[in-house]
């Protein structure tokens, strides 16, 4: 006993703080399961013992699955049946705000997309918030699938290395040649959603995905030393965080101040043009671009853990 | 003529769905849940909210399968089927 008890003695004497940066190396576990001893658990149940119990508690299981299923399906059906009907005028979610909406949107923000006037400008906030969860979901993943020195081995280096191999020899040119034409089309599309947010249905997120959508193509076609060439880690870090910044800067006044429908004494324009509508314009572009580098991450940090 | 088609997209989603769950084969399961998200896009562009449907175009349809067939990739999930 004595002897099994030493070593444990000799870790807790390090520092909490070194043992949490071993951690988060992922050198030790942060604390030790207490599992009871071999003889212990031996005398405690027979393995013929426990068999039965879990058989039992796997009829069990399956009973109960099927009935919180049925009855959460009940339970919606019954809300469902008692809900109002779709677009009639006395629905509670028809009430003032949405009348304000309608009425002065237009006037108020010059977007003629009412939707892209409501998320960009009545609540910027929130969507300053989405973008920001997207940041740090590509953050957090980075985090974890990151390829660096120290997570590395010589095993996965030349398995790597071979797969870097087999993609350049095997060319699929039906593929190359298709995605050759298609990939500016995409692009172009992407582009249009994103400059057009406040006049078509559209806007940053949606055009962002569609052009993250056609880098994730690019790569998968022409492999991923080739995006590499114009959008590198550094690229990415750099449209990332100074398309959050100017967001932020650019309705930081708002923000502060509660936003309570300031005039922030840029011209709003006439309604229809492209170059219209105030800040909604720059705040597309700016949700835009962190979308596309957020998918093209997401996809470049599973494929391969670099981007 | 829209209630009819509207009836038909529904019942798409529920079949979509039940058979997305009850599949054994996950590749499968993922391929049905893409067209799921086509189904609602459809659905969005009926209901008249073409911004949600272009999202669901490319988020749903689009990136959720990509990152879906990626992982399985990573866990060796798509070699080791009971099909080959």
């Amino acid at each position: 006993m004595s002897k099994h008890r030493k070593p444990r003695e000799a870790k807790e004497q390090k520092s909490l703080w070194a043992r949490f940066s071993s951690w988060v190396e992922g050198d030790e576990p942060l604390y030790e399961k207490s599992r009871p001893l071999r003889k212990d658990r031996d005398t405690l149940s027979s393995s013929g013992e426990r068999e039965t119990d879990l058989s039992r508690y796997l009829l069990v299981y399956h009973i109960l699955a099927v009935f919180i299923c049925l009855s959460v399906t009940a339970v919606l059906l019954v809300t469902v049946h008692s809900l109002p009907l779709f677009g009639s005028p006395d629905n509670p979610a028809s009430n003032e705000v949405v009348e304000r909406y309608v009425e002065s949107g237009l006037q108020e923000t010059g977007a003629v997309n009412i939707v892209a006037g409501m998320i960009l400008d009545y609540r910027a906030f929130d969507t300053f918030g989405e973008s920001s969860v997207l940041f740090l979901a590509v953050s957090s993943v980075m985090i974890l699938l990151m390829r660096d020195k120290n997570n590395i081995d010589l095993e996965e280096d030349t398995l790597t290395a071979r797969e870097l191999l087999m993609e350049r020899k095997e060319k699929d040119i039906i593929l190359r040649k298709v995605s050759f034409i298609v990939i500016p089309c995409i692009l172009l599309f992407g582009i249009y959603v994103v400059l057009n947010g406040h006049l078509s249905p559209g806007g940053g997120f949606s055009g962002g995905a569609i052009m993250g959508s056609a880098l994730i193509l690019y790569s998968v076609s022409f492999g991923m030393m080739e995006v590499n060439r114009f959008f590198s880690l550094k690229t990415f870090r750099a449209i990332t965080t100074c398309a959050l910044m100017v967001y932020a800067a650019s309705k930081a006044y708002s923000f502060f101040t509660g936003a309570n429908g300031l005039h922030t004494g840029i011209p709003l324009g006439t309604p229809g043009a492209i170059l219209s509508s105030g800040l909604i314009f720059v705040l597309d572009i700016c949700v835009g671009m962190v979308v596309t580098c957020t998918m093209y991450g997401f996809y470049a940090l599973f494929a391969k853990g670099e981007i | 003529m829209s209630v009819v088609l509207e009836c038909m997209l529904l019942l798409f989603l529920i079949v979509c769905a039940i058979s997305a769950t009850f599949n054994k084969r996950l590749l499968v399961t993922v391929i049905i849940y893409t067209s799921y998200s086509l189904g609602t896009t459809l659905i969005w562009a009926l209901l008249q909210s073409p911004d949600l449907a272009i999202t669901e175009a490319a988020v749903g349809a689009g990136i959720t399968g990509i990152l879906f067939f990626l992982t399985l990739k990573k866990i060796h999930e798509l070699r080791g089927t009971s099909d080959e």
